[in-house]
């Protein structure tokens, strides 16, 4: 059993245009101590999906189907007090935006100290106390003095760390991390992943990491899940996705990596993926990337293509796997 | 803190100098003389004369006002020149009385206005919602002295629970004096809560979306913290429609005391005002002005207090 199973994970939302399909049969699963990334174009549902798991969903406009298994207990049926529980102690986020992320009125002593003492029921000394130790393990600066700041008071890369010291406060199973760095100055982001990447080695946490930027994943993530248009479309380790990428899509998501521009004509030049995302309000049964692959043939309209494993825990959905020859264009 | 308190306060006696001036002018622009109304119905001049001299009514305007200021400052605000009493005597009387109407038609309008408020937020779109902003709707629009009539006749004449009118003092009586301010301070409140509900309303419903409200969500805080959360940051706009709302609680005061026969401010006021009665006048809107500069100040300060980012601009300007 692994730590975190998500089998067929749909999300659909009822919009005044018709429903949105923003997740779309997701599966995978996530072991103690891993790091798996979620990656994919925004829109592309990687958020909901992990928004997901700790049910931060809501509303009445919302249909969840499928399941999410934390040590095998299903969190779709447990009540919301439940789930309270389960929240900040088992499962943690840290939010792609540290500026709005926090509550301007209180400290971040405050705030760090409030999940400490929902969960561990400390008093309000001794969560700040923790809260200090805290700030020091995410690596900030003076943390007697900093325990007593205001959000505002603090830069963005700061806030971020503040962030990951309230998830991770409870030594939690599993940190969603969406987005962590996006915000963040370029010399600041490497602090954060490498703040996240110790927690990991140090309190053995689960990670799941949300982004775009493949080099972020490259740096840290185990195992790679890459996802179009609401359906996960290939799966692999670190170094299979980047030495042999199956999907054309993760073909071309690598294309358009500066490290790997193509050379032509004695200049380095980036390859785009050409055409626009489909509407997420339609689920026809073909694959959902034939209008925009170099690689699409009649098959690909007739029926949707099914994952299929095409290396040790590589898996693929497309009818024409291979790392090679994506867009001429 | 401590900066931003002392500057805020420099700007609010500046406030109440010019406050001082426009009173003082204001009140000897209005027609009418009061020597002739003391005088009474068949005045000579000399009586007139005399009356001025006495009241000083005969000196330049410059001279009134330094005369003036200098005996406010001894805590001197002249003579009634109706019944010849001294109007600081009348005011010590009489203000606490509408300081008791307004602080319970305060508590009335926050205790209302914050609970509604938060309600209809929290299940907005239901049947909830709908009831506290048609009853706000309804308290914003209906005139203070029909809710007055109303409720006298309700719970005075029909139901006979509560007196009608009149008034004991606190320290006589507290229960009586309580039964006799309940009234008053509803029907002074009512306005007061349907706006704080208002406000309250729309400034949670946008802090509840807030990113930190999830944030707080994520930690495993319940619904009731995640309120919490975002009311703090929504008391801002609650404190600062208190302060605005203060003007419309005092004129709101003048015409309650009026229903309810209660001797406090208001009446005072409006009887200094139909007999012309220059010192209680200016003693009366001096107080008031001060009371009005001093709620502002202290919105100012609870204002920093509650919006910490406030608290930093003030202290490095």
């Amino acid at each position: 059993m692994s730590l975190l199973e998500v089998e067929h994970l749909r999300v659909e939302f009822a919009t005044e245009d018709g429903a949105v399909i923003a997740v779309k049969d997701v599966s995978f699963t996530l072991e103690a101590g891993e790091i798996l990334a979620l990656v994919g174009e925004s829109g592309c549902g990687k958020s909901v999906t992990a928004m997901s798991i700790p049910r931060l969903l809501s509303g009445d406009d919302l249909t969840l189907g499928g399941s999410v298994r934390l040590n095998g207990v299903d969190l779709a049926a447990l009540s919301e007090r439940q789930m309270q529980e389960i929240r900040g102690k088992e499962i943690s986020v840290v939010f792609q935006e540290p500026m709005t992320s926090l509550n301007p009125a209180y400290t971040v002593g405050h705030q760090i100290g409030e999940v400490l003492r929902r969960h561990e029921g400390l008093s309000r000394r001794q969560a700040t106390a923790r809260a200090i130790d805290l700030l020091e393990l995410v690596g900030i600066p003076d943390p007697r003095r900093r325990v007593q700041s205001f959000p505002h008071q603090l830069s963005g890369g700061m806030r971020q760390r503040v962030m990951i010291a309230i998830a991770v406060a409870c030594q939690p199973k599993v940190l969603l991390a969406d987005e962590p760095t996006t915000a963040l100055d370029v010399t600041v982001q490497a602090g954060v992943l490498d703040v996240i990447q110790n927690l990991r080695d140090s309190l053995g946490t689960a990670v799941i990491l949300i982004t775009h930027d493949l080099g972020v994943v490259a740096d840290v993530a185990d195992r790679v899940v890459v996802m179009y248009s609401g359906r996960r479309v290939e799966q692999a380790p670190v170094q299979a996705i980047f030495s042999r990428p199956q999907h054309p899509y993760t073909v071309g998501l690598l294309g358009a990596l500066p490290a790997r521009a193509v050379t032509q004509g004695g200049r380095r030049r980036l390859t785009e993926i050409p055409g626009m995302v489909p509407p997420p309000t339609s689920d026809p049964d073909e694959c959902q990337f034939h209008s925009r692959c170099p690689r699409a043939t009649s098959a690909c309209t007739l029926e949707r293509p099914p994952l299929g494993e095409v290396a040790d825990g590589h898996l693929v959905a497309c009818y024409h796997p291979g790392p090679g020859g994506h867009s001429a264009r | 803190m401590g900066q931003f308190i002392l500057r805020r306060s420099l700007a609010s006696l500046i406030v109440l100098f010019l406050a001082s001036i426009m009173v003082f002018l204001g009140i000897r622009a209005l027609p009418g003389d009061p020597a002739l109304v003391l005088a009474g119905e068949s005045p000579d001049a000399a009586t007139i004369a005399a009356i001025r001299e006495q009241f000083g009514l005969d000196a330049p305007l410059p001279v009134q006002y330094a005369n003036y200021v200098a005996q406010t400052f001894q805590g001197n605000l002249g003579i009634s020149t109706k019944d010849r009493i001294p109007v600081a005597d009348i005011l010590v009387e009489r203000l606490p009385v509408t300081l008791e109407l307004t602080s319970l038609a305060i508590l009335v309008g926050l205790a209302i206005g914050v609970s509604a408020g938060i309600a209809s937020a929290v299940r907005r779109g239901r049947s909830t919602d709908y009831v506290a902003t048609g009853l706000g709707l309804f308290g914003l629009s209906v005139p203070h002295f029909w809710l007055g009539l109303i409720a006298i006749l309700v719970f005075a004449v029909k139901l006979r629970v509560l007196p009608a009118s009149g008034f004991v003092g606190l320290g006589e009586d507290p229960v009586e004096n309580v039964r006799r301010m309940v009234l008053p301070a509803l029907v002074l409140g009512t306005g007061l809560s349907a706006v704080i509900m208002r406000q309250t309303r729309s400034a949670l419903l946008g802090q509840l979306s807030a990113d930190y409200v999830r944030t707080a969500r994520s930690k495993g805080l319940s619904r009731s913290r995640e309120i919490r959360h975002g009311l703090r940051n929504s008391l801002t706009t609650v404190v600062t429609v208190l302060g605005l709302q203060l003007g419309a609680l005092i004129s709101g005061a003048v015409v309650t005391e009026q229903i309810f026969v209660i001797p406090g401010f208001g009446k005072l006021t409006v009887d200094a005002v139909l007999s012309r009665n220059y010192p209680v006048i200016q003693g009366a809107v001096l107080v008031t002005v001060t009371g009005y500069v001093v709620v502002n100040l202290l919105v100012d300060i609870t204002y920093a207090y509650l919006n910490p980012r406030l608290r930093l601009s003030g202290a490095s300007e």
